[in-house]
């Protein structure tokens, strides 16, 4: 796909980048290209220092040391706005849109252009609309933008970059929010945009996107660039070990075979509106069930339902055999039933407190059993939690501070210290490094052999597969069919959360 | 990792200097200063009498004060207090001097009319989905309207001796019972807040609503009764006014939220959740207090006065934020 490698194509170069944060070394040394109408993929691990790069590119931080050239010219930008005029813009991973604001007015933010004093809403309009269509957007430029998707959102930003003839985008997980259908759009997007010449700098921890996407690959490690690849076809067990620094024997660990008894069982449940109709399974002991589905499934409505978050129209729940009534997370947390929730920051997170606080606040029965808090008591309960855990970090610093992975796992601490029966996990490896990942997994297996009942609900079918005992798939809020391992396989599970 | 484990020594330091000070540390070294620059400069300012005659001044602000910390540490606001405070004081005086009720049973009415307020505000807010700035911005008007209603806009004045000598008898020469029953709600929330599962609850909710509720913690509920307890702390620090005045009037608590309020900021606690304690708010009840009591003991008009407390609020919060950025 990418042409003869050809110097003059060099549109960015940057060469001996550093970057120190008083005494904390982030960056050492990173150099390298980028081309003219080309992807260069940016690996790494949370904490690499892949968004420290972009960052220091698009004019959000300044570099400690080093130089980069653009188009020929030294770039040194101030601010971002500084590196937009020159034509390298960020899209940020979250949107940064008003989401009270039109489409078009959204993408001139800041520089409105007027007309005898007044904004010219029909040019900004008719502006917006060329760039929508360019993207193949097929809406008003007055829409505002609360009303989109996140797909479109994000061809907002893109085409807010176009408007001010990016040459250059840098891409940091775009497709973190994005179902497949629409990350397809997005890469005939980028596709489309490289043949007109437009290079990308593009950061994912979605290594499979990365062989579609992608013509070149530089894998950064604690700060230093470790591998270029000159092309996007190379074994992924080849990137994460390079990304991690040691060879990875196994990513999933195995599990045990024989499940115990029947311990959840769901029965016909369905959503007030209907985002899940008529869904029956059954987890067993020490038995994980896998939920696949594309995004917009139904997946995460159904567990939130499990777990007392959202309420259920009709059906049950039984746990041994005995039916719950679920009103409220309290109900399901006192039968045992915890949610490590999809989204940490906003649903399993306080994040101004200490992981300490953090961990204390769903197991004061346990911390105070009298009703009575000691300090000491919470710190040593938290304390213990983090070595069990692996988790890097002390009880007293904030959560706000620790690294994605780390966050997760101190979600998963604080509900699994309860000793639950049922522990469900939704998207657990969302956004977190590979290394990290295969430490969640070991944490999941293990709790399985403990003899819970453990529901895996993924995006990432390879983590589906390789961690559970069975499959369930939904589509369109209906179960599709459960797989057994030895029949689940990409195809199958595929076949069936299409239907 | 050999720093998580630390030694004993370390461990207890940590624990207990951060779970105390609550961010309370910098208006607490506020509160020294202030009080060192007064005692150089004003010969009366460090005597017991001026100490006590403050802690009579503060009653009606810091009864209040503790139930706004809760509303605050919710991520909460409520602009009632100063409305409910007046229609306490209102309806005891029209039971007690009016209808003729036993003044203690009179007492125990304007309580839980103050509380049913906060009961409303609560509805309001958790049930109608209002914002509490809304929410209690009408009940601050409805409030303060009833207290008109009752006897047309007139005080009431002149109520039994061992009242009006709750607020001026000093037992041991120390305290009176109004500043007895500061100090010791003081003390009861404080440890509420530090101790109690459910005082921890709080902040979670504050810090995160979702995260709280997923936790199993029942938000609605807690949101109703702490602007139910809030209300009633109001209602009981109008008791407290009509006993310091031997009268009350419709009129009287107008501004005292913003007072309260003030007070809480500058203790240190957040605006939107999940920050402060009882302990800053002590600070900022006594900062307010020591300040407007030296402020007249140095002879400062009342118009300077306010420019000054002014300022300060906006030091102590813009402290408080730099603080933050640094973190």
């Amino acid at each position: 796909m990418a042409e003869q490698p050809n110097h003059s194509d060099v549109v960015l170069s940057v060469r001996g980048l550093g970057k120190k944060y008083g005494p904390i070394t982030v960056l050492t040394d990173v150099g390298f290209d980028v081309r003219r109408g080309e992807v260069l993929a940016l690996l790494g691990e949370n904490g690499a220092g892949k968004s420290t790069v972009s960052a220091i590119i698009a004019g959000l931080v300044r570099p400690t040391a080093g130089t980069m050239t653009w188009m020929g010219k030294p770039h040194a930008p101030l601010s971002p706005a500084d590196a937009l005029s020159a034509g390298v813009g960020l899209i940020h991973q979250e949107m940064r849109l008003l989401p009270d604001l039109s489409i078009a007015e959204n993408v001139f933010v800041g520089r409105l252009p007027t007309r005898q004093g007044r904004i010219d809403r029909a040019s900004i309009n008719r502006r917006a609309e060329e760039q929508l269509r360019r993207l193949g957007l097929d809406v008003a430029p007055t829409t505002l933008v609360r009303d989109l998707k996140v797909a479109a959102q994000q061809q907002v930003e893109i085409a807010k970059a176009l408007t001010l003839n990016a040459r250059l985008l840098i891409f940091d997980e775009p497709t973190a929010a994005l179902g497949g259908e629409e990350t397809d759009l997005l890469f005939r997007r980028i596709e489309q945009l490289k043949a007109e010449g437009v290079s990308f700098i593009y950061i994912s921890h979605r290594l499979d996107e990365i062989a579609r996407i992608a013509d070149r690959i530089a894998v950064l490690r604690d700060g230093q660039l470790v591998a270029t690849h000159e092309t996007a076809q190379i074994p992924v067990k080849v990137l994460v070990e390079e990304m991690v620094g040691r060879p990875l024997d196994r990513m999933f660990p195995t599990l045990d075979e024989a499940p115990g008894e029947v311990l959840l069982e769901v029965e016909n449940i369905s959503s007030p509106d209907g985002t899940f109709k008529d869904v029956s399974f059954s987890v067993r002991q020490g038995e994980v069930l896998g939920i696949a589905g594309i995004v917009g499934a139904g997946r995460t409505e159904l567990v939130r339902a499990i777990a007392g978050a959202d309420p259920i129209s009709s059906g049950v729940v039984k746990i041994q055999g005995k039916p719950i009534g679920l009103h409220h997370p309290s109900d399901a947390l006192d039968e045992g039933i915890v949610l490590v929730p999809e989204d940490r920051k906003g649903q399993g997170l306080i994040l101004p407190q200490t992981i300490a606080e953090n961990i204390a606040q769903t197991n004061y029965e346990q911390i105070a059993p009298s009703g009575w808090i000691n300090p000491r008591n919470v710190n040593h309960f938290a304390r213990s939690a983090i070595s069990r855990f692996g988790i890097k970090g002390q009880a007293e610093q904030r959560v706000s501070q620790l690294s994605g992975g780390n966050q997760q796992k101190v979600v998963i601490a604080k509900c699994i210290s309860r000793n639950p029966r049922v522990v469900i996990l939704d998207e657990p490896t969302r956004g977190i490094d590979v290394g990290a990942r295969a430490a969640i997994y070991d944490v999941v297996a293990d709790l399985a052999r403990r003899g819970m009942a453990v529901i895996v609900v993924s995006s990432d079918l390879d983590e589906v597969l390789g961690l559970a005992h069975r499959v369930m798939v939904l589509s369109r809020g209906i179960n599709r069919g459960i797989l057994e391992r030895r029949d689940a396989n990409r195809l199958a599970v595929m076949e069936l959360a299409t239907t | 990792m050999a720093s998580i484990a630390g030694t004993k020594a370390e461990d207890a330091k940590i624990s207990w200097t951060s779970y105390f000070s609550g961010g309370a540390i910098g208006p607490f070294i506020g509160l020294i200063a202030l009080c060192t620059f007064l005692a150089f400069t004003s010969d009366t300012f460090l005597t017991l009498r001026n100490f006590l005659n403050v802690m009579d001044q503060i009653t009606v602000i810091g009864v209040m004060a503790i139930g706004m910390t809760l509303v605050i540490l919710l991520g909460g606001i409520d602009l009632s207090v100063g409305s409910v405070l007046a229609l306490s004081g209102m309806v005891l005086g029209y039971l007690g001097n009016y209808l003729g009720w036993p003044f203690g049973l009179g007492i125990v009415a304007a309580l839980v009319v103050s509380a049913l307020c906060g009961v409303v505000s609560g509805l309001m807010i958790t049930k109608l989905n209002m914002p509490a700035f809304i929410a209690t911005l009408a009940m601050m008007s409805i409030a303060r309207g009833i207290a008109s209603i009752i006897t047309d806009g007139q005080q009431i004045v002149g109520f039994p001796d061992w009242f009006s000598s709750l607020a001026i008898i000093r037992h041991f020469g120390l305290l009176s019972a109004t500043v007895a029953a500061m100090v010791v709600l003081t003390i009861v929330f404080f440890v509420f807040l530090k101790y109690r599962p459910a005082g921890r609850a709080l902040y979670a909710i504050g810090g995160n609503p979702e995260v709280a509720r997923l936790a199993g913690i029942h938000v609605e509920r807690a949101t109703l009764l702490v602007y139910t307890v809030c209300a009633l702390l109001a209602g009981l620090a109008g008791v407290i006014l009509s006993a310091r005045l031997d009268s009350a009037q419709p009129s009287s608590g107008i501004g005292y939220e913003l007072d309260t309020i003030a007070a809480v900021v500058i203790g240190g606690a957040s605006l939107s959740g999940g920050v402060g304690g009882i302990g800053g708010t002590v600070v900022g009840v006594l900062i307010i207090g020591f300040l407007r009591n030296g402020l007249n003991l140095l002879h400062v008009s009342p118009f300077v006065q306010q420019v000054i407390i002014g300022v300060v609020i906006a030091l102590a919060v813009a402290a408080d934020t730099l603080r933050a950025r640094h973190r």
